[in-house]
């Protein structure tokens, strides 16, 4: 439990003053995403800036230092009953929420709870010009100012040191039961848009011709849900296979792996398909032939190279429209003007 | 700075222009530009010098791009129902209604999408994909009337939002135009995007960093049963910690809301919903899900409300039911306008911790403003809507009411809330701005702004003010937060 927040200010400062690169660390769980930190990049640890700063049950909402580790935060909200709606992986609990708000990753509820985006309700951020500053709040509904607290999210600490982070937190379910399915990919997406019709459905997956449903919520209405979904292909388990997918544990050192993001009912990369995730939104590739972005063109999806082994002349995320990278650019140099954040980490040239 | 006059501008020659790319589309005559004097905020008026009611994008985009030319005002215009003055016209620029794209372009039921014009009203959405068993969630009590485009740039909530989130939380992709005219897009049909989350960044932006011209938004299906509890208190701040109880029960009610003595009589008077007269504060709380799930949930709720000394308690599931108990808090903001012959809407958020501290504060200004205030209150995410009654032909009163509206979104922030939970800035709270933020903040602010509309033409003197406007406003930001270093360091 402590506050970091005067020592790390000062750290920025002096780098800001010498031009001097920073690589914002929490957890050090994710290093294989995005593009490796720059040689002469100073590490500014995150990771000791932790503790709860306010919990408040009754509000659906607490506020963290950024280094805070996800496993002491999900162990709080449960002794409470309650949890983090967008499930963010923990990575055998090396995590930090201001790692998961910073890379914007969600879980497997993403499709049925909302995005890590979707809980942010503010951040305090130090800016690269050594000031910290708040945006949003603890509160639920707040339109004043424009959003940076969701801006900031998903940006890769390219726009600033999150140093902490309030969020909407909901209850945990009374009940949870996952039904598994050995199926093909074409019944799997009808058996998906099923499950839709249940508003306790938390994940649907697919992988090795098995097809997973979960659902959350009460006890009764979990129980209505399972026992009309299930059938004679399918059976209850009880295993960490939600842990493990969004853990990425079943990706086993690939040469390439691909997180490929559509609509739900696009008939893309189902050929040389490693895992189905997001009720069909979600695609990942493992060493794919080609450049899966060749398949997508227009507003069909994204993709992303999360795990590459060898360098590549692929960018990793995936390439943005002119105007919107312009804008990109421009606000990178608000926010940062010296460009001290993470240069490169996530686009080469911001 | 913009300022009057400033613009060396041949009036004529940039009307002729305009008139070749919108024709008939503009609306120059004084007589009929009145319709579009204000917003919601109907205190402040202003002509616009001239209304355009463009039908094709393209021609959006000549506008503007000749707008930008020029260096003429731009200021959007959804239905108008916005309550901060975020439409309210500027005197020397073009007032954009997109009120003629009012098409929905598609439906996407695999993908639970539909794709719409902004001019295309929130409830129409909805009555779109009804039959087919699906509701568009986020629901401002102007639904009726109130556009999606409008809705983007304020990010507006409803009485469901608890649950279902406010706009940005159910809006996918947009399409834009640039103040140079430039068509882009933000978001997609994917549950996540490439970079920035620049979709979330427009949300609330109040036509400050780009017209929106397309908006796809999520589709919700419509719960298999809905019910509505509603409960009388004689003390409010028993109904107030009722709310907590229900939380901290792991319930998520669709809508959780509540209305104080003088509301509560306000609407019974207009609307007879049969309102329990004798109430110093009513809840409405609204359920959904599976049908034997809400009748567990109901034996909870029931016994919290008991355990809070309730003094009155009702259940329907019955469509007519439900939408009598609903009637009088959805009348509450016309049925207190006829208790004075104006009145003013707040909308401050605070944590609900703090609610009994801010009504008995409303209160106290109620007689040290010598005005009366009825409340109704999002009771679920903390949002306050103190409506202020007063007559603006008695002199003074109308600035008495604003003062009283000022320290109370004042008081929200000191109680580490927010001057807006969903009504938007506009021109209305512009000077609250400079005391919820540092003009560290509001240089950031500005520095956004620039990113997306170099030459400011988009919807000037909005939503965030500069900070020569709080230098002479006299504010001083000091924050709340023990994690804030220097509190008022700053001062001017």
């Amino acid at each position: 439990m402590a506050d970091q927040a005067d020592d790390l200010r000062k750290q920025v400062s002096d780098a800001v003053s010498r031009q001097q690169s920073l690589n914002i660390a929490g957890g050090g769980s994710k290093p294989f995403y995005g593009y490796a930190p720059r040689p002469d990049s100073l590490r500014l640890d995150l990771g000791t800036h932790d503790g709860v700063i306010d919990y408040a049950p009754e509000e659906l909402m607490i506020r963290v230092r950024a280094g805070t580790r996800l496993e002491v935060i999900n162990q709080l909200l449960a002794e409470n009953d309650q949890m983090l709606g967008f499930e963010p992986p923990d990575f055998d609990g090396q995590a930090t929420i201001g790692g998961a708000v910073a890379t914007g990753i969600s879980g497997p509820r993403r499709p049925f709870a909302g995005a890590v985006r979707d809980f942010v309700l503010g951040v305090t951020l130090i800016t690269g010009e050594a000031k910290q500053l708040s945006f949003g709040g603890q509160v639920m509904k707040n339109v004043a100012g424009y959003d940076v607290s969701r801006l900031v999210t998903g940006a890769l600490g390219t726009l600033g040191v999150i140093l902490d982070v309030s969020l909407k937190v909901l209850p945990a379910p009374r009940k949870e039961s996952t039904l598994a399915f050995h199926t093909d990919l074409s019944e799997t997406f009808e058996l998906f848009d099923r499950a839709r019709g249940y508003a306790t459905l938390s994940g649907a997956a697919w992988q090795d011709g098995v097809a997973r449903l979960r659902f959350s919520g009460t006890e009764v209405a979990v129980d209505v849900a399972a026992e009309a979904m299930r059938n004679g292909a399918s059976t209850p388990v009880e295993d960490d296979f939600w842990i493990q997918l969004n853990n990425l544990k079943w990706a086993d050192a690939p040469r390439q792996l691909w997180r490929i993001s559509v609509p739900r009912s696009s008939p893309l990369f189902l050929e040389k398909l490693s895992v189905l995730d997001w009720g069909g939104g979600l695609r990942w590739v493992k060493d794919p032939d080609g450049n899966p972005r060749d398949a997508l063109d227009g507003n069909q999806g994204h993709a992303t190279l999360v795990v590459s082994r060898q360098v590549t002349e692929v960018e990793l995320f995936h390439p943005l429209t002119k105007p919107v990278r312009d804008m990109h650019r421009k606000l990178k140099s608000v926010f940062d003007p010296q460009g001290v954040f993470n240069p490169g980490r996530m686009y080469g040239d911001m | 700075m913009r300022m009057e006059g400033q613009l060396n501008l041949d009036k004529h020659k940039f009307l002729e222009a305009l008139g070749k790319i919108s024709g008939e589309n503009v609306i120059s005559d004084r007589s009929l530009l009145t319709v579009y004097e204000a917003d919601g905020l109907t205190a402040k008026k202003q002509l616009p010098w001239l209304v355009v009611l463009p039908r094709e994008v393209q021609e959006v985009q000549e506008i503007v791009r000749l707008c930008h030319q020029h260096d003429v005002p731009v200021v959007a215009r959804g239905a108008g129902t916005g309550l901060s003055g975020g439409a309210t016209p500027h005197a020397e620029g073009v007032l954009l209604s997109l009120a003629r794209f009012n098409r929905i372009v598609s439906v996407d039921f695999e993908n639970e999408l539909a794709t719409v014009e902004p001019g295309v009203t929130n409830l129409a959405i909805s009555d779109a994909v009804r039959e087919q068993g699906f509701f568009y969630a986020p629901d401002p009590s102007s639904q009726i009337a109130c556009t999606i485009g409008g809705n983007v740039a304020e990010n507006s909530g409803g009485v469901h939002c608890l649950k279902y989130g406010l706009t940005v939380h159910n809006v996918v992709k947009l399409k834009l135009i640039s103040p140079e005219g430039e068509l882009y897009e933000l978001g997609s049909e994917a549950f996540d995007s490439p970079g920035y989350d620049l979709l979330a960044l427009l949300h609330g932006s109040e036509g400050m960093l780009g017209i929106v011209i397309e908006v796809t938004v999520k589709l919700t299906r419509i719960p298999d049963a809905i019910c509505v509890v509603m409960a009388g208190f004689t003390e409010t701040a028993d109904a107030a910690n009722s709310v907590s109880d229900i939380i901290a029960r792991g319930i998520l009610p669709a809508g959780l809301e509540m209305m104080d003595q003088p509301a509560i009589h306000a609407a019974e008077a207009f609307v007879s919903a049969g309102y329990p007269l004798s109430a110093g504060a009513l809840l409405l709380c609204e359920l959904d899900g599976h049908r034997s799930e809400l009748e567990q949930q109901i034996t909870d709720i029931k016994a919290i409300f008991e355990n809070r000394s309730a003094t009155s308690v009702e259940v329907a599931f019955d469509g007519d039911q439900r939408d009598r108990l609903w009637l009088g808090r959805k009348a509450a903001f016309p049925a207190v306008g006829r208790l004075a012959p104006d009145y003013y809407c707040m909308d401050g958020t605070i944590p609900r911790r703090q609610l009994a501290t801010v009504l008995a504060k409303i209160s106290e200004l109620s007689t040290e403003f010598e005005l009366k205030v009825a409340n109704v209150f999002h009771a679920g995410d903390g949002n306050l809507h103190p409506l202020i009654l007063y007559d603006a032909n008695n002199e003074g009163e109308l600035q008495r009411a604003e003062a009283f509206g000022a320290r109370i979104l004042t008081l929200c922030i000191d109680l580490g809330g927010t001057i807006t939970g969903e009504h938007g800035v506009g021109i209305e709270k512009i000077d609250q701005m400079c005391v919820q933020f540092s003009s560290d903040e509001l240089s950031l602010f500005h520095g956004i702004k620039a990113v997306f509309d170099s030459t400011g033409i988009l919807n000037p003197g909005k939503a965030v003010p500069t900070l020569s406007r709080c230098a002479e406003f006299g504010a001083m930001h000091v924050h709340a937060s023990a994690e804030e270093k220097f509190p008022g360091l700053e001062r001017f």
